[in-house]
Order: structure tokens, then sequence, then C-alpha cells
């Protein structure tokens, strides 16, 4: 689990500063570190809102982002069945890719009954989210003190490449990503950001046709 | 405003992390296409987010020291696949751009 930490550690410190520098307030910051509790929605969302974009961009752009929890969330499913409803909520409020990654791991090695599948599954969210919420925190309230010279915002983009570059796995996955990028540049002048859905949707349309024609 | 924000996408994300989870048993599983679709999302929407961010200005496609900062970093994340260590190759690359400028 360390180096699991030690990543979301500087992903958190970069979630909490970047609220600041795009105008918001620290308790913002930590607010939607909360309420959202998803560190790639949330840096999209900041740099949305760094940009004036309109309100139905940001919560679009954001959500499509985490539409991905719909995968993770069908493959658990069955191993949290006979789970308290209020049980199965805290634990869906819980789930990160990280989360995710770490218990699929376990359940997939041993057949275990389902409080010992719980309690593995709160033990590792748990410390998650306490890790993402101080690390938010402390850059939130750091972000303020921090020389605009050192050009942090650009830690952003760096922890998109940071998350990109591993979910390009093969050429469906590579053409999703060349085809969006390309796109999202060549709309960039459209109104209300809407060059990014737009450039997103071809692209995983663009990635759906490629591995269609391969397979 | 910006809370109202927060609201709609946390309880947007809440309701699609918590969506088979709470519903299994009742419905059936994820129709095959869509779980496709979804594997696309995490690609298409990063690079979305990042070529515009690091190669324009003022709307158009330029290639800066951001740029250059950026390929050292996808070449880094490629190499360790490492949050911290991109993290430290992008900023520490654009530093050095910037003070040769």
């Amino acid at each position: 689990m360390a180096p699991i930490l030690l990543g979301i550690v500087p992903f958190g410190l970069i979630a909490g500063i970047s609220a600041v520098s795009v105008g918001l307030t620290p308790v913002h910051g930590v607010g939607m570190s909360i309420l959202v509790f998803a560190g790639a929605a949330q840096l999209a969302a900041l740099q949305l809102i760094g940009g004036d974009a309109p309100f139905l961009v940001v919560a679009a752009t954001a959500l499509i982002i985490n539409a991905r929890f719909v995968m993770y969330s069908a493959s658990l499913a069955p191993h949290f069945h006979g789970a308290s409803t209020g049980r199965k909520a805290l634990l869906a409020y819980l789930l990160t890719d990280q989360a995710y990654a770490f218990s699929i791991r376990r359940y997939a090695e041993r057949g275990e009954p389902i409080s010992a599948r719980l309690s593995y599954y709160f033990g590792a969210a748990i410390t998650l989210w306490v890790t993402w919420q101080t690390a938010t925190a402390v850059g939130a309230f750091l972000g303020a003190s921090i020389p605009e010279a050192w050009s942090l915002d650009f830690a952003i983009p760096l922890v998109f490449i940071a998350l990109l570059v591993p979910a390009i796995r093969d050429r469906a996955d590579g053409a999703a990503a060349g085809v969006a990028a390309v796109l999202a540049v060549m709309l960039i002048g459209l109104p209300y950001n809407l060059g990014l859905p737009l450039a997103a949707a071809v692209g995983i349309v663009a990635g759906i046709t490629v591995e269609r024609v391969r397979s | 405003m910006v809370w109202l924000l927060f609201l709609v996408i946390g309880a947007g994300t809440f309701l699609l992390r918590f969506s088979v989870i709470a519903l299994w048993g009742r419905l059936g599983t994820v129709p095959d296409g869509v779980e496709r679709g979804l594997r696309f999302i995490p690609p298409a929407v990063l690079s979305a987010l990042v070529l515009p961010a690091v190669a324009t200005s003022n709307g158009h496609f330029e290639v800066g020291p951001r740029t250059v900062a950026s390929l050292v970093a996808v070449l880094v994340a490629w190499k360790t696949r490492s949050v911290f260590f991109t993290i430290v190759a992008g900023m520490a690359a654009l530093w050095v751009i910037q003070a040769l400028q």
C-alpha cells in the first residue's frame, strides 16, 4: 500500500494548491475533496473553472471522467452482495481507482467471507481517504503562499500525463487518446469549452472502432 | 455557485459509484458494449485535457516551454509509471527551460 499512498500525496497536494491557484478559497478546496473525492475529476473541474468554463461543461466533464466508476461498481458488485444498503453506500462513496485495484486483486486470489471482504476494502479505502483529505487540505492552505513564478499550475497537466500514459495499453487506447488530443486542439475555439467533451466523445468512438477492426 | 457545482459533481459521482453495487441482483450486468466504451474514457478525456493545456497559445497550436516539459514528463511517466517522478521531472524541465530563456 505504501507506494500507492506515495503516489496520491503529491496528487492531493496539487489538487489543494490548484483550488487556490484558480481563485477559490482553501475551504472550497477541502470541501470539494470531501464532496467529490475523485482526483482526476477534481483537477479537470479546477482547470475548467480557471478557464471560466460554464457550469454545465465543468459538471459534465467531471462526470464523464468519473463514468469509469460504473465499470468498477459492476466488477465489485458481486463481491459486496449481501452487505447492508448503508454499508454499500459508504463503500461506494469511498470507491477510487486505487481502492478498486487493491481489493479486486485480493478477491481474485482468495474466497473469503463477506465480512472479511468488507474489512479489507474499508481498511484500504479509509486509509486512502484520510491520506487524500490530508494532502488536499495541506495543499489548499499552503497554496496561497506559493509564488506564481513557480508555475505550479503546470502540475495539473503533469498529473494527467502521469495517469494517461499507463492508461494506454494497446492500439485502441492509443487511437482514443490520439484522436481526442488532436481534435481537442483543433476545436479549442468552440464556445463554452465544448471542444473538450466533443473531442473525448470522438476519441472514445475511435477506440471502439479500432478495437472492433482488430478483433 | 461553486458549492452547488461541487454538490452536483459529488452527487453524480456517488451515483456512478453506487450504480451497479446498489442494483446488483435486481438488474442484469452492464451490457458488453457499454463496458467496452467505458474503457476508453480515461485515455480520451485525459489526452483531450492535456494537449490544449500544454500546446496552445491564444487558441492556436503552439510548441512552447510547457510542450517540451510535457514531452519530458511523458517519457518519465512511461519509464517509471510513477505520479511522483512524473510531476518532479515535468516541473524541473519547465523551470530549466524558463531559466534558459
